[in-house]
């Protein structure tokens, strides 16, 4: 190819494909988009539990934004148990006191971090929760310890509004 | 092929078959030359037609009944099956069409495997086959999702959840995929959405399918190249169509079992209890044509690893006409290859019982070796194979070995000297 005579409709040819390219990319984009999570979903933000009647050990499941939530009332030695692991036994280390403000309340999303199933409230080998679906082991904190399973339960954000009510979200 | 010398009998038929030939193309389809050796095997693709066109017909007019709604789909799926006229037998035969589906284009697939149909010069034919296959898989996932239980609603928390094991984009995508914070109402509408669309991909598919399988003609159970048509062939109608006729007579008996005798065996008694995000089942299981995929998923202790490992296991079905280094097509010419071929069979189906099995103990250990034994047919045996095997060499024509007794390699020894 000589350089000098096709220079002109080439700058044309290549402008024309990047308008092109510009166009169709605004037109998809709404196409995909829409399939994002929409206004109603996302104002469903957060929520807020009244958690005075659980009792000491016990695990209530709350919804919030139609995932589920454990809200543990841990006993003292399941707290003594969670702070006592060596960090670097962990596969995802936390330390618990990172993970539950009030060393007495444990709030996390009840999702297994492998694919999605609720874990069982104390089961598996480290009294915590076990997943049935693929066998992930989590411990009185929620941390993975055996399993597929890569990361620790989540935990979201939330706060205490008063002693009684929790506003997660 | 004679295509092109067709002339239409009758003036308006000429007419007709000058501006939009479709004359032509049915007397293509007619006389389309097939191998006259063709055996049962071959007579799944005619079942799975059929099996195409009974989901697209009971899936219409189930979607005249069926409401996708988080809080109604469960009601509406009752209300098909209680209110509606003959509701129970439209739904039950779409459910288990979809396992019949899959029965037959797994015994197609295997017939492509043992006679080497994917080989030269088919390999596009297979390519799209293994493109409606994944389709099929898509699709029937999505429909498995809509009656909305408990299996639909944590299967479909499994399955979107793969895609978080994807670095960095992956949470993004799920969130994308289920249009919420976790599987609910817009994930059901456009499962629905989709459900609706792909059986029509699908179906366009198979008529390239079919059309590239009308290039090259048939392969056939000797595997060798024919001359069309000759005296090897045999026109499509009435000989083949009579024979794929019978056979799909037979392959409805089976199916007319499963719909009227035992219609929810192939199913999931969890997914007659309405789904229900904060409890999962104790034992999620797929429905029995996946298992085997799930089980290579689970057989990886990592998350990201297990994830490849089985979108490879189908992948390497993609790539299978250049892992197959061997020329001869027809495991009858491959001693060898014939044994190995039993033996991805069988495991195979120990990959789909350990699938079902919960994943721990021996299971995982027998699950581990399956898989790993999967990859190394693929991507270490057959290579090698076609390289060292000896093979029993070929005969001539198909009607060769019927006329000097089969088989009988001294002659075909004796021919091939002669050139």
């Amino acid at each position: 190819m000589t350089k000098k005579p096709p220079k002109r409709r080439e700058f044309l040819f290549t402008a024309s494909y990047a308008v092109g390219a510009v166009g169709v990319g605004a037109v998809v984009w709404p196409l995909i988009d829409q399939m994002n999570p929409d206004a109603s979903v996302k104002a469903l933000a957060s929520t807020e539990v009244d958690v005075s009647s659980v009792e000491l050990g016990k695990t209530i499941t709350v919804l919030w934004r139609g995932k589920p939530v454990f809200i543990k009332r841990r006993t003292p030695e399941e707290i003594q148990e969670a702070r006592n692991v060596n960090l670097e036994d962990l596969p995802h280390p936390e330390k618990d006191e990172d993970r539950a403000k009030n060393p007495e309340w444990l709030v996390m999303l009840g999702i297994c971090t492998h694919l999605g199933c609720v874990p069982l409230n104390d089961k598996g080998d480290y009294n915590g929760w076990f997943c049935p679906c693929h066998g992930s082991h989590y411990d009185t904190s929620g941390r993975i310890r055996k399993g597929p399973a890569p990361t620790n339960m989540e935990v979201p954000k939330y706060e205490f509004v008063n002693n009684n009510i929790i506003k997660i979200g | 092929m004679s295509d092109q010398e067709f002339v239409p009998k009758s003036k308006f038929g000429k007419w007709f078959n000058d501006r939009l030939p479709l004359l032509s193309l049915a007397n293509h389809l007619t006389d389309y030359p097939t191998p006259k050796n063709l055996n049962y095997w071959w007579t799944f693709g005619g079942i799975l037609t059929f099996c195409l066109i009974t989901q697209i017909v009971t899936g219409l007019t189930l979607a005249m009944h069926y409401i996708a709604h988080s809080d109604l789909a469960f009601g509406s799926v009752e209300h098909i099956m209680r209110d509606v006229n003959y509701g129970w037998l439209i739904r039950y035969v779409h459910a288990n069409g979809a396992s019949m589906f899959f029965l037959a284009v797994y015994i197609h697939i295997f017939r492509s495997l043992y006679y080497g149909s994917y080989k030269a010069p088919r390999e596009v034919i297979w390519i799209i086959g293994m493109i409606i296959y994944f389709l099929m898989m898509a699709t029937a996932f999505m429909g498995y999702v809509l009656p909305w239980g408990q299996m639909s609603f944590w299967g479909a928390t499994v399955i979107t959840n793969l895609f978080s094991a994807i670095p960095f984009v992956g949470e993004g995508i799920v969130a994308w995929l289920w249009g919420g914070f976790a599987v609910d109402n817009p994930t059901l509408t456009r499962f629905y959405s989709l459900h609706y669309l792909l059986p029509f991909l699908i179906l366009g598919l198979v008529v390239l399918h079919i059309w590239a399988l009308h290039v090259p003609g048939n392969n056939n159970p000797i595997g060798i190249d024919i001359k069309k048509p000759s005296k090897d062939t045999v026109p499509f109608h009435p000989y083949i169509v009579i024979k794929d006729a019978f056979a799909l007579l037979m392959f409805l008996i089976v199916f007319a079992f499963f719909v009227f005798y035992s219609p929810n065996i192939l199913g999931h008694a969890d997914n007659y209890i309405e789904a229900n995000p904060m409890v999962t089942p104790a034992h999620i299981v797929p429905e029995w044509y996946l298992l085997p995929f799930y089980a290579i998923l689970r057989s990886v202790p990592d998350k990201l690893l297990g994830v490849i490992a089985m979108f490879a296991a189908i992948f390497v079905l993609v790539i299978l006409p250049w892992l197959d280094t061997s020329k001869i097509r027809s495991a009858v010419f491959r001693p060898l290859y014939k044994q190995f071929y039993w033996i991805l069979v069988i495991d195979v189906l120990i990959l789909g019982y350990v699938g079902a099995m919960p994943a721990e103990g021996l299971y995982l250990l027998i699950a581990r070796v399956a898989t790993a034994y999967y990859f190394i047919h693929f991507l270490i045996i057959l290579p090698l194979l076609g390289l060292k095997e000896k093979t029993i060499p070929l005969p001539l024509s198909i009607t060769e070995p019927v006329l000097g007794g089969f088989p009988n390699p001294s002659t075909v020894r004796n021919k091939e000297s002669l050139h």
